[in-house]
Order: C-alpha cells, then structure tokens, then sequence
C-alpha cells in the first residue's frame, strides 16, 4: 500500500470517528422510543393494531377520559363529568382551551361526531362494542356532551379512555391514517415510512407541557438488531422488550435501567370447549395439572411472568389467587384422563401464532402434556391465518395466545367466541355486573367469575404476559405496567 | 433492430404481469382474511363487512384482478390497504433504499472480487492465491445477515462509529444516507465477492491456456500487458454475465439483512405485506422485481455485444 493509501485510510478513520453518531451523547430534551411493530398507520378509530396506539395515545389524540399508569380513569378531553344516578346519563365537560393541532376549536360537536362515527352503519372502529350502549349523544353548549345509554355500562368510562374513542374533527377524520391531526401535547412532524415516526411538543396545548421536545418511535423487529440499537445508545427506552435472554445482560450494566411490569395479556392455552375429548371438564382439568407453571415461566419467559389461576391480571385489587385449583400435579391429571376414558392419552394439534412467548410456551407444554400422555403435534401459524382459521373459524384443539384487552373476562359469556364455552352460571354472574354500579358489589362479581372460570377448566391458564422495558438509567417517567396499549410520554423527563 | 427491442419489451410486460397473476392466486388461496387482520379479534360482523366494502374485497376475485391489470395500464398500481397509500409511492420510496444498497454492495463485490481474482490467477499455486481461494471458500460459506450482526457488534455497539441499523431517509442529508448502508452493503458484497473471485480466478485460467496467450508470450509480450490485452476481455464474458445475475440476487435476496439492519426496503416491505395480506403491494413489488431482473439480463447481453466483437464482425 502506497502513501496515498494510507491517508486515505487515516482520513476515512478521522470521518468515521468524528461522525455524529453519538447515541450515548444526545441532548437531554428528545427521546428515542423502541418499538418492535410499525403501525400500519396512525388513525386509532381505524384498526386494531397495537402499534398505532402505542404511538399515538394520549401524545397525539386524546380521548374523552384517559387511562392513567396505574389503569384508573382520569380526566383526558373532559376535565371533569358526572353520572346520574341510574347510570343511564353521562354528563362531560370539556377543557376550554382544547385546539387540535391545525388550531381549530375542540368541542362538543367533534365528540358527538367522533362518537357517531365509531357507532354509525360506516364503522370501521375495531372496538365498536364499546360505543354499543350508547343511544343519544347531545351536545346542549360547546363544552358540554350528554351521552345517554340505552342500558347500564359499568366498564363505560374505561371503555372511553381507549384509544379506540380518541376525539377527532370531522374535516380531518379521514386523513387522519396519513396526518394525524389531534388534540395531544405532541404532533407529527414526520413519518419515515418502515422506519421512524418522529413527533414533536404542540406549542399550543391547553395542558401541562410535556418535558421532551422531541420523541422518535423507532421500529426495530429483529432480536439482534433491539439489543444493538440499545447497546449502541441509538435508543434512549426500549418499552416491551421481547428479547428476555438479553435481559440479564442488561440488569447487570449499570448505563440500563430494567423496569419489570405487567400488561393486561393472560397468556392462555386456549381449549375448543366443544371438540372431543375437550369438551369433557376432566380433560380440561387433566390439562391444567399437567402444566408445570414454574417450569414453563423459566423456560419460556426467563422467569419474568407471574403465573394465573384464571382469566384475570394478578395487579388488579379484584385479583384472586387460584393458580391452586390447577396446581402441577401429573399423577392426578393421569388419573383424571383415566376417569374420562382416555387411559391411553390421545392426539391433538397446538396450533402456535408467530410471537415468541407462544411459541417457545409451546413446545415446553408439549413435553409437558405428554408426559400424561396427551400427544400434541404443534403446528406453527401466521397471524392472518390463525385469525382466520383459529379465531373466527373455530377450527383448532388447542392454541396459544394473550388475551390482551383489559379487563375483558366477560368474552367467558359471549356465546360464539372461539374456544366455544357456555355456562349459564357465568352469563348470570355477567349479567349482573354489567348492571351493576356498586364498587363493592362489582369486585365480588369480578372475583366469582374468576373462579367459575377456573373451576371449568375452561382454558390452561399460564402467566400474566410481563412487560419489560430496558431504558439508559437516565430516563424517568415510563409506564412501567401496561394498562392499555399505549407509550405515553407526556410525563417523560431526564433525570 | 425496433422489431427485435419490441418483442423483447413485450416479452417483459408478460412475463410480470404472469408473476403477478401467479401471487394474487396464491395469496388468494392461502387462508387469511385482510379485513380481519385489522380489525383484529374484536371486529364484529358489520364493522367487517363496511371495512370489506371499502377495501373492494366484497368483489368477486377475478374482477379484482381485472380491475389492478386494467389500473396497470394507466400506470396505476393500486393502494396498499395496509397503508391506505398508493402503492407507487410506497415502492418508489422502498425502492430508493434498496436499489442503492445493491448498487453499492454490487461494487464493492466487483472492486474486491474481480481484481483478486485475477491477482490470484497470475500468483497460481503461490500463497497469495491459497489465501484467496480461502477467502473465497469462506465467503461462500458466511451467511451474509450473520455478517451483518457482526459488523453491526464491532463497528456500531463497540466502536460506536456508525449507527446499529435503521435509515434516516435521504432528506436528512447523503452522509447520514450513506453512513446507514454502508454496513449492510459490506455485508451483502462478502458473500458475493467471494464467489466472483472463485469464478474470476477460474475464468482467467481459463484464458490463461489458451493458445493466443502462449504466442503472445512467446513473442515477448509482457505479462501484465497479456493479462490486461489478451486475457482479461475474454475472461470478462463469463464475469459479466455472473454480475448480472448476482445483481438479481442482491434485490431480491436483502430481506434477511434489512431485517437485521432495520433498513426499510423493498425485501422488509414484501415480507410485511406478506403477513399483512396486502395483496396489490405484493403484485406491485413482485412485478417491479421481474422487470429489473429482466432488465439487467438485457443490459448484459447488450454488455456482451460491446466486449465481444465476433457477432458484430460476422454481421
């Protein structure tokens, strides 16, 4: 190599170290979130993907109510409201100052537009039945909306602080997937398609201003690739974190912070109540005592996940522990295949979506289940055909998935939902909750349906899906537990 | 010679729109409902059914079909239903990604692989050539992603030099354009570097044997100027032609290293589209990948009519 090579060589070292790259030597006022999921786009009224929720809640569009860290009810768009007493009429009052980010006015008639919209024939909201209770919506002044129900709804106000039921204006409803125009402390400044999304502060909220002026929400997918842009300092907050055997690693540095939460997914293995030999309640049971919980959460989730007894977030105050009812027990669960005539064990198909934990979960329940001699053949399933065939065709013996929604114990009393169960006792214990007001009255019913349900065996119930967030140890302010889906960064700061 | 270009192009137009026919028939048939992925597992039956209506999927599969061909025509490619954009501008925008990737990886293969090649050629036996064919063996056998990780670990999370992946858009400037690919294009250039060296080094053998070299050399001609005058151009045809196809490979074969790198081009975008049902994206990059292979099938045959004069002479 002659002398020219080698200064070209110098020369090039010099630009690739005094390359601005420096994650670690950011500025303290932006950050950089990590997401494994692009959304598809940012219209929340329009789709079920987790993704866009995660980037736009309550930074973009806000709903009428919001749900806080903890997963109460707070005020979002209205600051305050009031319900009659036979929780047939909700009053709202919005905040005054409410603009959306093209600078026109919030007020009543947006939320009677976006209501109407989320309940009319045109529907595309993929939580309609949230809206379903709701027969009128009047708006007597521009700061007050009066919605009247048809029928009692205790989970009402819960269901208004989803990002399903964000507040949009009626000029921009339609480009909203594209530009977003909402009433948040944040507003796009630009979507790097495949990329990043990077929003920036909205100098004319009405509300406490946030302390970031600038988030970028970066969609990494690959394992590999999450942990690098980590360890690189590209990203400042890793929220869900799926790559659990990094995680160690991570504890250990003291540049990271590793905040361990909970999310509102019941992972479950799902049983088609209704197929020989599952739709006999000792099988079932058999199930249930042939899973070795510990093992499985070690195995699979690199003990991060708490386990479940039944279908309900151990965080919860109407939390009951009934992990005991399907305690590990082999013997038993021969015994009771036994009982049901199938001293031989059987075959039977798991069908596995794509995330990790279903499908590591997966293969250590096979081995779990034939050791009872329950003999699974595990067949691995992309999302769009488990939906179409698991879900809404019903066609499967068992499967392998969260169940998301919050508080969503009630899909144990709809009559076609996929895993095909039917309980009168369960649909009575529904039905007067979904009647019921009383707090105290509520969290009894609450409890009595989790043990209907785990006295069934309607499901294998596993682990409370963890969420695990991976962040610079700077920064302070991230949800640690995830109520909904959502990364709200309104209250992010740097210490 | 506008007859020969004609039926060539008209050959082009068929051909993808045959690859396209052939993915809508296959995404069609697999189970997956695009509607359902959306609304996901809360949708209800009329929310379905307007989503169904707005998307044009409560029409009959062939009309559908007829519908994007007859769009084609007037150079409309559609809209994606995933991102309720037209799926022109997607691609374009994946494509502006891509296209550089490949190029520079392709270069960057020749500017290694053919020189080396015949490097080793001339040095036959000797250790530089041990050493290159070694390259050569091991650069076959590295998956080019697993590079990738490895570039990314050294000279991102050690070195702190370049970023861990991701594409900051062209808009924020060439060198930060640049600085996001070059790791990636490394990575795919090994893989394909060292199959070119094995094949240069070979072709130039090749040459090497054959009798006008020998009565060059015999008439004193100096080895490098038989290598650059006599060997070289004809060790070319074959080369060329590998390039070509190795440029296929590259467009088409980047999905696994976008991924690691969280480049968003056309290989990640095609995957997505897969799981997301997204059937006029798939159409629309798999017809834009045929008439670019094709394409650079018909620039190498048009390379070869340059660097070799035989047809030109005989006509």
């Amino acid at each position: 190599m002659g002398g020219m090579g080698k200064a070209a060589v110098a020369a090039a070292a010099l630009l690739l170290a005094a390359w601005p790259v420096g994650g670690w030597a950011q500025g303290h006022s932006g950050l950089v979130v990590g997401m494994q999921l692009e959304p598809p786009h940012l219209d929340p009224t329009a789709g079920a993907a987790g993704a866009i929720d995660e980037v736009t809640y309550a930074n973009l569009f806000e709903p009428l109510t919001r749900i806080d860290a903890a997963g109460a009810v707070v005020p979002g768009l209205a600051e305050r409201w009031t319900v009659s007493d036979d929780g047939l009429t909700y009053t709202f009052t919005l905040r005054p100052g409410a603009r959306f980010h093209d600078g026109s006015v919030c007020d009543s008639a947006d939320v009677k537009f976006s209501l109407d919209r989320a309940r009319g024939p045109q529907s595309v909201n993929a939580q309609k039945a949230y809206f379903a209770a709701i027969d009128t919506v009047e708006t007597p002044d521009p700061r007050t909306v009066v919605v009247r129900l048809s029928r009692p709804d205790g989970l009402f106000l819960f269901h208004m602080g989803q990002g399903d039921a964000v507040i949009v204006a009626q000029e921009t409803a339609d480009t909203n997937k594209q530009k977003p125009i909402g009433t948040g402390p944040f507003k796009l400044d630009r979507w790097a398609a495949g990329d990043r999304v990077e929003l920036v502060r909205n100098p004319d909220y009405d509300g406490p201003k946030p302390a970031l002026e600038r988030v970028t929400f970066r969609f990494i997918s690959d394992p590999a690739a999450q942990v690098a842009a980590l360890l690189s300092g590209d990203v400042d907050t890793f929220p869900q974190f799926g790559t659990y055997e990094a995680l160690d690693q991570f504890r250990k540095d003291p540049r990271f912070a590793v905040l361990d939460g909970t999310s509102e997914g019941e992972t479950l293995l799902v049983i088609n109540n209704a197929r020989k030999p599952f739709d006999d309640v000792r099988v079932r049971r058999a199930i249930g005592h042939a899973i070795d919980r510990t093992t499985l959460i070690d195995g699979a989730m690199f003990g991060t996940a708490k386990p479940i007894g039944s279908h309900f977030p151990p965080h919860r105050p109407e939390y009951v522990d009934l992990t005991g009812l399907s305690a590990y027990a082999p013997a038993k669960a021969r015994a009771l295949l036994a009982e049901a005539g199938y001293k031989d064990g059987f075959d039977a198909v798991l069908r596995l979506p794509p995330p990790i934990y279903a499908r590591r979960s997966g293969e250590l329940i096979a081995a779990m289940l034939a050791e009872v001699g329950i003999r699974l053949r595990i067949e691995n399933v992309e999302w769009a055909a488990w939906l179409e065939r698991t879900f809404k065709g019903r066609d499967f013996d068992l499967t392998l998935v969260a169940h998301t929604e919050p508080l969503d114990i009630g899909i144990y009393a709809r009559p076609d939902y996929y895993f095909n169960y039917r309980s009168d006792r369960f649909n009575a214990t529904e039905d007067e909750l979904s009647r019921t007001l009383d707090p105290a009255r509520r969290v009894a019913l609450l409890q009595q349906e989790q043990r209907i349900v785990a006295e069934d065996a309607v499901n294998g119930f596993l682990f409370q899906l963890p969420v695990v967030t991976v962040q610079k140890a700077g920064v302070t302010g991230m949800w640690p537990n995830r109520p909904l889906q959502a990364n709200d960064v309104t209250g992010v700061s740097w210490k | 010679m506008i007859h020969y270009l004609g039926r060539r192009l008209l050959g082009f137009a068929v051909s993808a729109w045959v690859a396209a026919l052939a993915v809508f028939v296959v995404l069609d048939v697999v189970p997956g409902d695009p509607a359902l992925l959306i609304l996901g597992t809360e949708a209800q039956p009329d929310t379905l059914a307007a989503l169904r209506a707005q998307m044009g999927l409560d029409r009959p599969a062939a009309e559908r079909f007829v519908r994007w061909s007859g769009g084609l025509l007037r150079g409309d490619f559609g809209t994606s239903h995933t991102y309720n954009r037209p799926v022109a501008s997607l691609v374009a925008e994946r494509l502006a990604v891509t296209l550089p990737l490949a190029l520079l990886a392709l270069a960057l293969a020749v500017a290694v692989g053919v020189p080396l090649g015949v490097w080793a050629a001339a040095r036959r036996g000797g250790i530089a050539d041990g050493m290159v064919r070694g390259f050569g063996r091991l650069g076959v056998a590295v998956p080019n992603f697993w590079i990738a990780m490895l570039l990314i670990w050294v000279f991102s999370v050690a070195l702190g030099w370049l970023p861990a992946g991701g594409f900051p858009g062209w808009q924020a400037g060439t060198g930060p354009a640049l600085a996001a690919l070059i790791l990636p294009a490394v990575a795919l250039a090994v893989p394909e570097a060292a199959i070119l060296v094995r094949l240069t080094r070979a072709a130039v053998l090749d040459t090497l044997r054959e009798d006008y070299v020998r009565t060059a050399t015999a008439k004193g001609v100096g080895r490098r100027v038989v290598l650059r005058r006599h060997v070289l151009p004809n060790a070319l045809i074959p080369i060329t032609t590998l390039v070509g196809l190795q440029f296929g490979f590259l467009v088409a074969g980047v999905v696994v290293v976008e991924n690691v790198c969280t480049l968003p081009g056309l290989g990640r975008l095609l995957t997505q589209a897969i799981g997301q049902r997204d059937v006029t994206v798939v159409q629309g990059v798999v017809l834009l990948l045929a008439v670019l292979v094709m394409a650079v099938s018909a620039l190498v045959d048009a390379l070869h009519a340059v660097l070799d004069p035989r047809p030109r002479r005989a006509a």
